[in-house]
């Protein structure tokens, strides 16, 4: 072996994830809620999701992404992110279905299940407040895949995949108790953890804990999300 | 029409005839559902079991359509245990954390730790950092939580058949594995033992010999379940063909666990998928092929013999160790006071305390910021899944670079288990609902979080 490689010849590495626009800005010390004396207040920082990655990200992972993109070519500018050892394809809400049925149904791709669906909120991420985050799980290859299909406040509608996965009935009913993604075409979206009269959606960003100030000797111990905060 | 059935046939292949009325378990308001019983006028019954019935394993409500005997239709009702452990983890540090997860499986408390845990430093990037003695400790006390939590599910699910000697011997074995586990954390249940970075501290000075004990106890009277239970022909006669899930059902519904392996499947996640250094370690998958709960009974005794044999080589393994730091090696991120065990529980090591309160004004402010503040996590999300004693254990966290997480989402194996009950109790009589029920093992604090 020489030690001087032809470059085509080395495993090409993987970029860094480029970043995606800010989700969150912050200054100083990251308190909140209480003046900041520590004197770093000109300090400011912006916090960014990781964005969108390039390969080759090493098996089984383009092996996976690259038999997606042959058989939905639709997938061709969606959004890729290889981040911590996990594959996540951002997948237009548009093409869920299809793509969820060809994920389970190609014999290359073959994910059986969809062990956990779950919701995020972002609410910086104007025009995509809403993210479902789909962990797709194949027994056959042993392996894992993530599918995130995103969704703006004003509009929460999300194709249902109960008909491809119908174990994922009780997650998407969780998923719109909590944050209130209309799942269309699910058999029978209603609350599942809260109660059934219940108003909102309690794993919102906006939504409050709702706790009560604790009184204690006379002192008052606020709420939980209305105490000083560092993060 | 009534919102719980639907009007078009979705889980109906394009090649399919379409029922013409699809009825689905969950949906609907009661009265809905009784009102239509009456317009039908037909001689089925309505009952409704739980929330508060022993037999449904904590609060889940039933709704049954009775034909006599026979179960017409079945919907499980959850939700009476939700405490909002997900939403209130997001004004929690990092840390805290585990004091909530821990909380929601509570038959299984540290298989909620340790996945948190494992997640948590996967977003840390920690991972490969995890000092070994940390992993052989977690390993040993998810082991010993496995044969405790299946002996809960052996011996309530024996009850609710009427083996009751079943339920007290089981009982008694687990209580001896709850004496080591509050030696080694200070409580019996609710441990917030497995910390981001590794465990809170290292066994007592009496660990390993109290694990011996505990490990010849078992070896001892694990025994009995097999003699009281496998060729029992009433025990065989109330759980053999019952609660049947062949292997194309399980899949479809997403069972894993003993349910998946009923099925003959061999999938375990520490073989398929380790982590915690499960693949260093001898031990078999255990399988049945008869797709029913005398199955699923059967793998649960096995593998108590299998997570036997695991601590047995971790009892080898803590040997070899001793003196091995328990906590990653990186002050930003380990709990700075050295907990220790005092004849009044866990508390901070005497030496701990001297230095701060006494010679070092920064290892003082240190530990006040990272106890108060917690420690960042950088930005990104991930999904860590583990084999809890129940099946698949998942857990998705996203964090925003904040000291608290921004979100976490646990995917309980009882919650997913839950939707298989009308596909396994349709049909069949209403004493085998109570054990098909116990044959999925589902726990309603993890199941409604």
């Amino acid at each position: 072996m020489s030690e001087t490689q032809p470059e085509q010849n080395l495993p090409a590495e993987a970029a860094a994830p480029e970043s995606q626009p800010v989700f969150a800005r912050r200054a100083g010390m990251w308190s909140s809620g209480a003046g900041d004396t520590s004197g770093y207040g000109g300090l400011r920082r912006d916090l960014a999701m990781p964005g969108r990655s390039e390969g080759p990200f090493g098996e089984p992972h383009d092996s996976v992404l690259g038999r997606a993109l042959e058989v939905i070519p639709a997938l061709r500018d969606a959004r890729v992110l290889f981040d911590r050892d996990e594959l996540t394809i951002y997948v237009p809400r548009e093409q869920l279905t299809d793509v969820a049925r060809q994920f389970r149904d190609d014999a290359f791709l073959r994910f059986e299940v969809c062990v956990s669906v779950s919701g995020v909120h972002y609410p910086q991420e104007t025009g995509s407040e809403l993210h479902v985050v789909y962990h797709l799980l194949s027994y056959t290859h042993n392996r894992r895949v993530r599918l995130e299909v995103t969704c703006p406040e004003e509009d929460p509608h999300v194709p249902s995949v109960v008909a491809t996965y119908p174990m994922v009935d009780y997650h998407e009913r969780e998923t719109w108790d909590m944050f209130g993604v209309i799942f269309d075409g699910h058999p029978s979206l209603t609350r599942i953890l809260m109660p059934d009269d219940w108003k909102g959606h309690p794993q919102r960003k906006d939504y409050p804990l709702g706790g009560v100030d604790v009184e204690y000797k006379g002192a008052k111990v606020p709420a939980p999300d209305n105490r000083r905060s560092y993060s | 029409m009534s919102t719980h059935a639907a009007t078009e046939d979705v889980f109906s292949g394009a090649d399919d005839v379409h029922a013409d009325r699809v009825y689905l378990a969950q949906g609907g308001d009661w009265s809905d559902i009784a009102s239509e019983q009456a317009e039908r006028g037909d001689e089925t019954i309505v009952v409704n079991m739980g929330p508060q019935h022993p037999s449904t394993h904590g609060v889940l409500r039933l709704i049954l359509e009775m034909d006599g005997e026979t179960v017409e239709s079945i919907r499980p009702g959850i939700g009476f245990l939700h405490t909002g452990i997900e939403k209130n983890m997001e004004y929690k540090t990092w840390t805290q954390g585990v004091t909530y997860v821990t909380r929601m499986d509570y038959v299984a408390p540290l298989f909620n730790e340790a996945v948190y845990c494992l997640a948590v430093e996967r977003l840390l990037g920690v991972t490969d950092d995890i000092p070994e003695r940390a992993s052989i400790i977690r390993v040993l006390v998810m082991e010993l939580n496995r044969i405790a939590s299946h002996l809960v599910a052996m011996g309530t699910g024996g009850m609710e058949i009427g083996a009751l000697t079943v339920m007290t011997v089981a009982f008694r074995e687990r209580e001896m594995i709850l004496d080591f586990l509050e030696g080694l954390s200070g409580l019996r249940m609710n441990h917030a033992y497995i910390r981001p970075g590794g465990v809170a501290n290292d066994l007592p000075e009496d660990g390993l010999s109290h694990l011996r004990t505990v490990i010849d106890w078992l070896k001892k009277h694990l025994p009995e379940y097999a003699t009281f239970c496998n060729e029992n022909p009433i025990f065989i006669g109330r759980l053999s063909k019952v609660g049947v899930m062949d292997l194309t059902a399980a899949t479809m519904l997403g069972m894993s666990g003993p349910p998946l392996r009923a099925t003959g499947y061999d999938w375990d996640l520490r073989r398929t998928q380790p982590y915690c250094g499960y693949e260093t370690y001898e031990f078999d998958t255990v399988t049945w092929d008869t797709n029913d709960a005398y199955g699923r009974f059967r793998i649960r005794l096995d593998e108590c013999w299998e997570s036997l044999k695991i601590v047995e080589q971790c009892y080898d393994r803590l040997q070899r160790t001793q003196g091995q730091p328990v906590m990653v090696d990186d002050p930003k991120i380990a709990w700075p006071a050295q907990l220790s065990l005092g004849p009044d529980g866990q508390g901070n090591s005497n030496e701990h305390i001297k230095h701060i309160m006494g010679e070092s004004m920064e290892a003082l402010i240190h530990h006040f910021k990272i106890v108060t503040e917690g420690f960042k996590v950088p930005v990104g999300q991930v999904y860590q899944a583990i084999e809890s004693p129940k099946g698949e254990l998942g857990c998705h966290v996203v964090s925003d670079g904040g000291t608290r997480p921004y979100r976490v989402h646990f995917r309980d194996p009882g919650f997913n288990h839950l939707q298989s009950i009308p596909a396994m109790c349709e049909g069949g009589m209403m004493s085998d609902v109570v054990v098909a029920i116990a044959s999925l093992d589902p726990v309603l604090g993890g199941v409604d979080r």
